[in-house]
């Protein structure tokens, strides 16, 4: 019998640990595959259902309001019923992106290499150098004064400074003086509210690091460094040759489908719902997050759970009608005339018939010719109207 | 320059905004001004708010000057004396009402002592922080704020003596309380709203112990000679209208005892004690469906006069009946006529309510809890001296919920029955806990109320001592007399065929959507089938079409009404909701098609 690979794993670790010889590790494997076969899960067992009361009822327990961790070192992260929400909706993009990026072991092992690196991927902007941007109304252009110390700060140089901004602003008129550069915009475009408008632009002009990395935080785990960081941008992270690819993380799902694929999502998924919870001081067996993190991605794409996902996805018309907007998919299903084989859980409760799950998936067909008599399929189904109709009359 | 406005219309600048607050306040207390006017610095707007109209609550406050109130011995005395009364004091300035903006500009201490050169006010008394109904609650200071709310909650439930005119009332659905007691631990509040005059509960002696674990998770055990002596003893009233109405076309309704001919009679033992006039005799004992007031009504539709012509037997009966599950005597009959002019008929039945297991009560703290045993006096346990808790209260009631009142609220009632006082009890100015202490030693109790207790049913010393002492308890209207409910069989809605709702209804427990999620992750698909079997049918469909079948009973023949008689019909086994679904559908313009094959 094949074990999957964590067991076998363990198994393996168990006969290294005990010095077991070649038949004690066949008992102890004889041993392992009863118990495994325990363990599984019986067929017609309503895996679904006890998945999602498994998850509902800690979900009573989470409260609505956002944890806030205090320090001003910390980044505040999404946590609780809104953040479950979020990964269970399948929300496009997380209300508080956020990564965790490990280092190869020639940079994980000192706090100033790994402040090095976070330095220089946190995305600067124009703003965050400079020490003030002003629109001089009689020259009508732009002003940016550059801080000295905050340039230093983030490693680069004053001409570097000024090559983003030219690059940056191609149709410009730029001016450049001792730590102030003049950004005046293309003639037809000179107008005061206009200039105004373009002072925002020329704030959050991009300067260096990593677009959409807000923060940076290089904390200490075990005894290695890494850098936790706010927003998130995984291709350009993993681009970088000082990054551990395995080990670094980005908890938003969709970037994560994009980068690195759907199975990688489908894992983004569950660890990031069992550390909501587990944040919460809930335990949920994870097999019950994986169950769904599977029906949300089993089509190679992300669904998310609800009208627009996985609910609006059912075949049976029946099923879809019973949760939300049931009028909008009967005339549909009028129209296009499907049929519903009544073969899951809910429609088979609204005609009142035994549910295929448990002992109702069991169905045993006698041979007519087994039980000794002759019969055919046909006589078989008279003689069962009869009786039905007896018992209407009755 | 300063923003004038009154009433919140624009009325002009002001220099000086101070000195026009001063005036205005100073011509109010002249009365100059209406005295309902109040003035208001708003600073982030910069503009003052004169306010004389109507909607905004107001409150009395007593003024401040230099960290002392205007206030003095002397004029209190004069008010004990009757020399000087409330209105003198407004006049005078030493008392002011404020509404909720010029509060916004005033510091008003709660204490006396706390107060310094900046304070403008002071409290009346420091208990008017809370509202009447949190007041009513002893020791509030002593216990948290949400036990406070929960317990003013209660209070409100409870039973009592409402109204003085009993007798000629008929509420609906109330009790009183038979032997209802003044509080031996009271507050300010009892005095004011008079609770002397209409008291809801009793004073009861408690002890705080577990009894076999009958008394956990918030039970209480409650002693039976207690109850037998008339401890909570209630009596619940309920009235039943009939009016004889009159229809179109010169009919009218009868009351009268239904002829034996007439729809629907029901049998002579209903009408056992309908007098002549068709009403109920007074002090009758009646059982559930018995009639009150038999009435007859004319044919609800005139085509079926026509059909049956004769008399009475079209007539239909619809006497006035008690509701099931509901008995008790009949209290009073009042005749009388309605706003049309019709004759009016009410009768008052009253039920004895003696406590019994699942009823509920409750302490001033938020401290509820039902019945959950009823001993015999033998049994409860007692104290060296001989006496018997009235209730048993469970300790683990205590440290979660920190009600530290509800226990100084006991040793205030010992107190307070061992020496024939009240004890004040009114937040922030009660009697303290220490005092309390000393007074229950020279009453020759030990000091924190503990006392040595034997077991009633083995005679034996309790290990631990146990705190005794005496406290005001509610009983809470909700009894279980009106409550309990259970069904086998029953009646369904017409519409559904599935079981009614409700107890008045005879109605089925439900078995809802959770529920059922259960059934079906456990697999239980039989179980769960046979659950929801209450609304089964049997229903012929047509095999040619897939539509519902007509099956013709005196013919005893099956048709389709789409493919005609000869159509092959078979019958399925399915929930009638789920018949009336198709039947919507088919309203819908949407066909259902059932493509019916045998299920093996």
């Amino acid at each position: 019998m094949e074990f999957p690979k964590s067991v076998e794993d363990q198994l393996k670790a168990l006969k290294e640990d005990m010095k077991l010889n070649k038949q004690q590790y066949e008992n102890l494997l004889k041993l392992a595959e009863k118990q495994y076969a325990k363990a599984r899960v019986v067929p017609g067992e309503a895996v679904g259902v006890i998945a999602a009361q498994s998850l509902g009822e800690p979900g009573t327990q989470l409260t609505m309001r956002t944890k806030w961790l205090a320090g001003a070192r910390e980044m505040t992260v999404t946590q609780g019923l809104p953040r479950l929400i979020e990964i269970f909706d399948a929300k496009r993009e997380p209300t508080t992106p956020a990564m965790e990026i490990y280092l190869k072991s020639s940079h994980a092992t000192s706090e100033s290499k790994a402040e090095e690196i976070a330095l220089s991927i946190v995305d600067v902007k124009l703003e965050d150098i400079t020490s003030e941007i002003n629109v001089d109304l009689a020259k009508m252009r732009v002003e940016v004064y550059l801080d000295k110390n905050k340039v230093k700060h983030y490693g680069v140089t004053e001409k570097y400074v000024q090559n983003m901004v030219k690059e940056n602003f191609k149709t410009a008129k730029i001016t450049t003086g001792d730590m102030m550069i003049g950004i005046r915009p293309k003639e037809e475009e000179v107008d005061l509210r206009k200039l105004y408008g373009f002072r925002v632009k020329v704030k959050e002009t991009h300067i260096t690091g990593i677009e959409g990395i807000k923060q940076v935080l290089p904390v200490k785990v075990g005894d290695v460094w890494m850098i936790k960081t706010a927003g998130s941008n995984l291709r350009e992270v993993l681009a970088m040759k000082e990054v551990d690819i395995e080990n670094t993380k980005t908890n938003d799902v969709f970037e994560t489908f994009s980068v690195l694929g759907i199975e990688a999502a489908r894992t983004v998924i569950v660890e990031e719902a069992l550390d909501v919870l587990r944040n919460q001081g809930i335990e949920v067996d994870p097999r019950h997050l994986m169950l769904l993190a599977d029906a949300m991605t089993n089509t190679g794409s992300i669904r998310g759970i609800g009208r627009y996902g996985i609910s609006g996805a059912k075949s049976s018309v029946l099923a879809r009608a019973s949760f939300e907007v049931p009028l909008r998919h009967l005339f549909n299903a009028a129209m296009y005339g499907e049929s519903d084989e009544i073969s899951s859980v809910i429609e088979n409760v609204m005609i009142n018939q035994p549910i295929p799950v448990g002992t109702g998936i069991v169905k045993l067909k006698i041979e007519s010719e087994a039980m000794g008599k002759k019969k055919t399929e046909e006589a078989k189904e008279e003689k069962a109207e009869k009786k039905e109709k007896k018992e209407k009359k009755d | 320059m300063t923003g004038v406005f009154l009433n919140g219309k624009y009325i002009g600048e002001h220099q000086n905004y101070k000195a026009l607050m001063e005036q205005v306040k100073e011509m109010r207390m002249k009365g100059a001004l209406p005295i309902e006017t109040n003035v208001s610095y708003n600073d982030k707007e910069d503009s003052v708010a004169i306010s004389t109209d109507k909607g905004r609550a107001r409150r009395p406050l007593l003024i401040v000057k230099n960290g002392k109130p205007l206030l003095t011995d002397e004029h209190i005395t004069r008010l004990q004396n009757g020399e000087l009364k409330w209105d003198e004091l407004v006049k005078e300035g030493i008392v002011e009402y404020l509404d909720a903006d010029e509060e916004e500009n005033s510091l008003i201490g709660v204490f006396e002592d706390e107060l310094t050169p900046a304070h403008t006010h002071l409290e009346l008394s420091p208990t008017v922080i809370m509202g009447p109904q949190a007041n009513m609650v002893p020791y509030a200071g002593h216990s948290l704020s949400f036990r406070i709310t929960l317990g003013s909650k209660m209070i409100k439930q409870s039973l009592g003596m409402y109204a003085a005119n009993l007798p000629i009332r008929a509420d609906t659905d109330v009790s009183i309380i038979h032997y209802p007691q003044v509080p031996i631990v009271k507050t300010l509040m009892y005095d004011l709203v008079k609770f002397e005059s209409h008291p809801a509960g009793q004073n009861i002696t408690i002890a705080i112990m577990p009894y076999s674990g009958y008394n956990m998770e918030d039970a209480v055990v409650i002693n039976r000679a207690s109850i037998d002596r008339g401890l909570f003893r209630a009596t619940t009233f309920r009235p039943y209208k009939c009016e004889e109405l009159k229809y179109p076309g010169g009919q009218t309704d009868l009351i009268a005892i239904p002829d034996k001919e007439i729809k629907g009679y029901r049998n002579e033992h209903a009408y056992r004690y309908l007098e002549e006039d068709g009403i109920i005799a007074p002090e009758s004992v009646t059982e559930p469906n018995d009639v009150i007031v038999g009435k007859v009504s004319p044919p609800r539709f005139l085509a079926s006069l026509e059909e049956f012509r004769v008399g009475t037997e079209a007539q239909r009966e619809t006497s006035t009946t008690i509701t099931n599950a509901e008995e008790g005597v009949v209290d009073s009959v009042m005749l009388s006529e309605s706003e049309e002019g019709n004759k009016f008929v009410k009768v008052k039945i009253r039920d004895q309510r003696i406590p019994e297991l699942g009823d509920k009560f409750a302490s001033r703290h938020g401290q509820k809890g039902v019945i959950g045993l009823i001993v015999p006096e033998e049994d409860m346990p007692f104290t060296a001296n001989g006496i018997v808790p009235d209730i048993i209260f469970s300790p683990h009631g205590i440290p979660s919920r920190m009600t530290v009142g509800h226990l100084i609220e006991i040793i205030g009632g010992k107190v307070g029955a061992m020496t024939g006082k009240t004890i004040d009890a009114t937040a922030f100015q009660e009697v303290p806990e220490m005092e309390l202490r000393k007074m229950l030693f020279e009453s020759g109790f030990k000091e924190d109320g503990s006392e040595t207790v034997f077991d009633g049913r083995t005679g034996e010393e309790l290990k631990a001592r146990i705190f005794v002492g005496s406290q005001y308890y509610y009983r809470l209207k909700h009894m279980v007399a009106n409550k309990m409910h259970a069904r086998s069989r029953g009646p369904v809605q017409l519409l559904t065929r599935q079981p009614t709702e409700g107890r008045a209804k005879e109605g089925g427990l439900r078995l809802g959507e959770m529920e059922k999620d259960c059934f079906v992750a456990h697999g239980a698909a039989l179980l769960l089938k046979e659950r929801f079997d209450s609304d089964r049918t049997i229903q012929p469909v047509c095999k040619n079409c897939g539509l519902l079948a007509v099956y013709n009973q005196f013919k005893n023949k099956e048709m389709c009404p789409v493919c005609g008689e000869s159509a092959p019909v078979t019958y399925i086994e399915l929930s009638y909701a789920f018949k009336l679904l198709l039947d919507e559908l088919k309203s819908m313009c949407i066909y259902p098609k059932l493509n019916v094959k045998p299920k093996y």
